[in-house]
């Protein structure tokens, strides 16, 4: 009995030194796809965005589509007012924000901007975001006075569009968030532009 | 006949009584420890085709997430950035690197460069991605601090027992809304308890909560 415990266990440590060493422990870095252990339905053959796997029906294996040429979406179609150009019904810039500027807007405007602009344009509107160290160039500063007297619609264009340099930003910024954004952009030159009479009273006595 | 069977086979039963059961729970540990997501899945590094470093753009740039994840809070499905985005930037910094042979060629072709996806949930399992991240459930609780990783791995099982534990206590989990991509975020005093009754938050535990 001794020495079947002695071969026994020794056949049992080795199978089980061979399985962990070749198995690896949990946790270990690995280029290979993970083990589905029970793959049923796992993955199904419907379409997932930006994959190709499970649906054969485009030639080109995309399953996000892009708009077919000379094509817009009824949505894009349907909403061609100020709100969503910039420019009033005569290609006029539109003059002033079509939203109702409120404190909520301006935070989402703040919330966007330090997301999508601030890398270039710098928190505080300075054109010297974190990029600009790594050579990107000729990133305006939103305080110049081209700026500040430039029409919130073109501003809003910018945005839609890009401009020189720089790259349209309509696929992160829907037309509200836009707006937002703008809202806050003129917030951002109000703030260099005030005047000390405009500083509430309680406030303008801890000015230095 | 005293032959047939020899001597020693009279030990069998008591060997077979020492053996199975060795033999039993030594299966049940292999099992409870390998076949798990916790093994199959975490650690999942694949070779990307382009060596795009998040320590570098997420970490020491302090890069938001949603600059190239901007779907992630109106969308179930967290997109991978469109090569317009890569070169939002890519444009002019480092545009003329080996590395980013790869974008440019994608840009000017309209190809999609194949990013090989590591954080997959089954086919049945419909998790949404929109829902958590306005409800202050931040990247990090899923994906690991991806602000530290060169090149991303599976950091977190995403097994159904991984989704059960915060949905049973989203507080310890839930954190101020805009902090959601701070992803180095330390709770210092936030109630979470406060959080989930005032956002009505209520992650349910039913099985249509996630398969439907």
């Amino acid at each position: 009995m001794r020495k079947f415990l002695v071969y026994f266990l020794s056949i049992w440590a080795l199978a089980v030194v061979t399985v962990v060493s070749v198995a690896g422990l949990r946790g270990g870095l690995s280029r290979k796809p993970p083990l589905e252990v029970f793959p049923d339905m796992d993955r199904q053959p419907k379409l997932r965005p930006q994959t190709t796997a499970g649906f054969a029906g485009f030639a080109d294996g995309k399953s996000s589509r892009v708009h077919p040429a000379g094509t817009v979406s009824r949505e894009s179609a349907r909403a061609l007012d100020e709100t969503a150009t910039g420019k009033k019904a005569d290609g006029a810039w539109v003059d002033a924000n079509p939203l109702s500027v409120t404190a909520e807007l301006v935070r989402r405007g703040r919330e966007r901007y330090d997301i999508y602009c601030a890398p270039c344009h710098g928190l505080a509107g300075d054109g010297n975001g974190f990029t600009t160290k790594f050579g990107m160039a000729a990133v305006a500063k939103l305080h110049d006075e081209r700026l500040i007297k430039m029409a919130d619609g073109e501003i809003f264009n910018t945005i839609t569009y890009g401009k020189n340099l720089m790259y349209p930003y309509a696929d992160k910024l829907v037309p509200n968030d836009r707006w937002a954004v703008v809202a806050y952009v003129r917030a951002l030159q109000v703030s260099r532009l005030g005047k000390k009479e405009e500083v509430p009273d309680a406030v303008r006595a801890t000015l230095k | 006949m005293s032959d047939i069977f020899p001597k020693w086979t009279n030990r069998l039963p008591l060997m077979a009584a020492v053996a199975a059961p060795i033999l039993g729970l030594t299966a049940i540990a292999g099992i409870t420890y390998y076949v798990t997501p916790k093994y199959t899945r975490v650690g999942y590094q694949p070779k990307q085709p382009v060596a795009f470093s998040h320590a570098i753009h997420a970490g020491q740039l302090n890069l938001d997430c949603r600059y190239c994840h901007n779907g992630v809070e109106s969308s179930w499905f967290s997109n991978i950035p469109s090569t317009s985005t890569c070169m939002n930037c890519h444009s002019q910094v480092k545009k003329d690197s080996d590395k980013l042979a790869l974008v440019r060629d994608s840009f000017a072709s309209g190809k999609p460069i194949e990013w090989v996806q590591i954080h997959k949930v089954p086919d049945y399992v419909y998790f949404n991605h929109s829902v958590h991240v306005n409800r202050g459930i931040s990247c990090v609780h899923c994906h690991g601090e991806i602000q530290k990783m060169d090149e991303v791995a599976h950091a977190k099982p995403l097994s159904m027992g991984f989704c059960l534990e915060c949905h049973r206590e989203p507080e310890k989990y839930i954190r101020p809304n805009d902090l959601v991509t701070k992803l180095d975020w330390k709770n210092t005093g936030f109630d979470g308890k406060k959080a989930v009754h005032d956002w009505k938050v209520q992650p349910g535990q039913s099985c249509s909560t996630c398969h439907r």
